[in-house]
């Protein structure tokens, strides 16, 4: 028997709760007060209660303390705010695009939207960012263009990587904001060969990464760690445990239930944060920032969060999770908790927040309208099928012109 | 009376029977288990096999793949699924320099009776990390052999031959036709309800490896293709007015050149489809082998009609795949005098 108490030969682990169960969590032991604020030159092992425990600024009350407020201004709070809500409204309208045929698919960063906002805010702009799919909200920081964004999930003709990739995969080199692609995991360890250029380049730049507590499971995951800890690389890395990869619960991404405490052993300081309190996210990675800037190595990061919504446009969770799951999640609403905040602090009320809200409606709404004037995928048009022999080399040999011109007698005719 | 299936529930139950039939017979993949694949071929096997027979795995296409050799050479009967072809690649490794080469590198001793399943190929636009068609990237490896589905029908039968076979099989399902065969129009894809291949018995049959499959019977000229282009090939047959055998591979590794040979004897024209890219594709070793073996009956060249080679396009899809226009084209070069 397995040693587990079932009746099976294996021990095969579960998700905590499934369809039809309660959805329980433990409250969270964790508050701001418990953790100090560490040394930048600190050694790994010195980070053990960091990474066994959570860095929170915002309590339960939403109230900001200990040692790790970074002491932000309200505009600058305000300006955080106003990225988080701007991304969850921006989504929202780019499933409904999803649910009509105009895009062919979508991932939202629901209950996510503070974990790239806020830690691209901490970073200094000349810093590579090198992201999952899942933190698209950078770009809003670094400014990209919406209509922009949006032309490139449908794929049309005004589409940055010219219809080539799914939706949600940016490009945006002008903020340096590095291609997504789909096999996860893989920038992880890439991001290690960024900053190392930059290092030889002897430039003051750091690159931070993403990766899912499911995706931690790859190989890409434990070179990354390797390579960074060994050649003290100006990274930052991230594991997003949003306890989730589609139906699969954090529980199988590790025989621990902790992700942070992993970074340990390779050498590298490691910190978990409440992924939800911008607060936090964004004083760890400031922190993180000064140890890469001076020369220090990497960070490495366990943001604890919850994928609050499906996986993608073609997942429905309640296949696999309680459908009130995220109902129980301790950890609350990234957007709801900095705004109680900055309420409480007298800097932002209730009617700015609908101002606000209304504001980025139409923001958003406007942007989608010049979009679509541009194509979308149910009624076109789309971008030139030339683009499918274009920059698969710097110059086209000979068999790729021969089949380009081919290409084009077929679709011309 | 046959039930009636689409692809994901013939392979459904073609898992189904050999989890009862061979108690060696594990599954294992990512979402696989609870949830029962992304695609649904697992659905609900977890719950009637047990967690320890039909189970999720980490994210790690190469640790899925060792865990299976690790199983596989101490006598379990994996049938492990790598959610997309395109996702193989961690795996690689393992697959290449394990898994194939293991009864040889043991002198016999050990072997590892392993299927790797694995939905492939485009028209869902997935871009060019849900599209693609590697099977010439395992073709290439000794020691492998590699199939590739078309039909209900010959998703159950091949996928059991492939369990049952004492060597690693690497199992490509056209993900295109899960839920209908795919004629190449996009805008009209039907299901595979009231198709004679969807005729599907729920007890354990099998089509064996190494043979292919006849689809149309023609004689003036002979089409070869896999997986979803077996039936893009079939509209441009009709299309075309030219009267051909159509042949479904079903198997790359070992191939059925004789059925080819005997074909291309009585049509003496021959037309390889397939959607990945050109160079290198498995078509270039068919059309290779068949000028060796068939030169004499030859009476134009052989045409392969393909994928480009270039990375597989998102929005554009259709301008990349090959479409009846396409492939009656090149049926009808081989009628030229």
């Amino acid at each position: 028997m397995a040693g587990d108490g079932s009746d099976i030969p294996l021990h095969i682990p579960d998700a905590p709760h499934r369809p039809g169960e309660d959805a329980e969590f433990a409250d969270w032991p964790w508050k701001p007060g418990d953790l100090g604020k560490l040394d930048v030159d600190c050694s790994a092992e010195e980070t053990s209660e960091h990474a066994n425990g959570l860095v929170r600024v915002l309590g339960d009350d939403n109230s900001a303390s200990g040692k790790w407020d970074p002491n932000l201004s309200a505009d600058e709070m305000r300006l955080g705010l106003e990225h988080m809500l701007r991304l969850r409204i921006f989504d929202d309208r780019m499933m409904k695009m999803q649910r009509t045929g105009k895009l062919s698919f979508y991932m939202r960063s629901f209950g996510e939207e503070a974990i790239a906002i806020a830690q691209t805010m901490a970073l200094e702009s000349q810093d590579w960012l090198f992201p999952t799919y899942r933190q698209p909200g950078a770009q809003f920081v670094r400014g990209r263009d919406m209509v922009s964004m949006i032309c490139h999930c449908i794929g049309n003709e005004e589409d940055n990587v010219k219809g080539r990739q799914m939706p949600v995969h940016y490009t945006f080199k002008e903020g340096r904001y590095i291609s997504v692609s789909s096999p996860v995991g893989t920038q992880f360890s890439q991001a290690i060969g960024v900053a190392l250029a930059s290092r030889y380049k002897e430039l003051d730049e750091v690159t931070i990464t993403w990766i899912g507590d499911g995706a931690s499971a790859e190989g890409d995951y434990h070179y990354a760690l390797n390579f960074a800890g060994v050649f003290k690389a100006p990274v930052i890395l991230n594991v997003v445990n949003n306890q989730w990869a589609i139906s699969t619960h954090s529980n199988f991404a590790s025989g621990l239930q902790n992700f942070a405490i992993r970074g340990i052993p390779y050498g590298i300081p490691s910190i978990r944060v409440d992924g939800n309190d911008f607060l936090a996210l964004f004083s760890v990675t400031k922190w993180a920032r000064e140890r890469a800037s001076k020369g220090l190595g990497a960070t490495h990061i366990e943001v604890l969060t919850y994928r609050a919504g499906a996986h993608s446009s073609s997942d429905d969770p309640s296949r696999y999770r309680p459908a009130d799951e995220n109902e129980h999640w301790p950890g609350g609403d990234p957007i709801e908790r900095l705004k109680s905040h900055l309420i409480s602090i007298g800097e932002w009320s209730e009617e700015d927040h609908s101002n606000l809200s209304e504001k980025l409606d139409s923001e958003v709404m406007s942007a989608y309208k010049e979009a679509v004037k541009f194509g979308d995928l149910a009624n076109g048009p789309y971008p030139s099928s030339d683009a499918i022999f274009t920059e698969v080399y710097e110059t086209p040999p000979w068999h790729l012109m021969e089949q380009w011109d081919e290409m084009k007698k077929w679709r011309d005719e | 009376m046959m039930p009636n299936m689409n692809m994901v529930e013939s392979v459904n139950s073609a898992l189904q029977t050999m989890l009862s039939k061979d108690e060696n017979v594990v599954i294992f993949g990512e979402d696989v288990g609870y949830f029962g694949g992304v695609f649904r071929t697992s659905d609900g096997l977890q719950e009637e096999f047990g967690k320890h027979r039909v189970f999720d795995t980490p994210l790690s296409e190469g640790g899925i793949a060792a865990t299976a050799f690790g199983m596989g050479i101490n006598g379990l009967r994996p049938v492990v699924e790598i959610q997309f072809a395109d996702y193989i690649f961690p795996a690689y490794d393992q697959i290449v320099n394990e898994i194939a080469k293991v009864r040889h590198r043991s002198g016999g001793e050990f072997w590892c009776p392993l299927t790797i399943r694995t939905p492939a190929g485009g028209g869902i636009r997935g871009g060019h990390h849900h599209s693609q068609s590697p099977e010439s990237q395992f073709t290439h490896t000794p020691g492998l052999k590699v199939v590739y589905c078309s039909t209900p029908y010959n998703a159950k039968g091949l996928l059991i031959s492939a369990i049952e076979d004492n060597d690693p099989v690497i199992f490509f399902e056209p993900k295109r036709c899960y839920r209908g065969p795919f004629y190449g129009d996009p805008h009209n894809v039907p299901t595979w309800g009231g198709h004679p291949e969807a005729e599907v018995p729920e007890s354990h049959y099998t089509v064996p490896l190494g043979e292919a499959r006849l689809a149309m019977e023609g004689d003036a000229c002979t089409v070869i293709a896999w997986g979803a282009m077996v039936h893009v090939s079939e509209q441009a047959i009709k299309n075309s007015g030219v009267s051909c055998d159509l042949i479904d591979l079903q198997t790359l590794v070992p191939w059925d050149r004789s059925a080819i040979e005997k074909s291309i004897t009585k049509t003496g024209r021959c037309v390889i489809v397939h959607e990945a890219p050109k160079t290198s594709g498995f078509g270039a070793e068919m059309a290779a082998s068949i000028q060796e073996r068939c030169f004499w009956s030859l009476e134009s060249p052989i045409e392969r009609v393909t994928g480009w080679d270039t990375p597989f396009p998102h929005t554009t899809e259709w301008d990349y795949m090959p479409g009846p226009t396409r492939i009656a084209a090149a049926i009808a070069r081989t009628q030229e005098e």
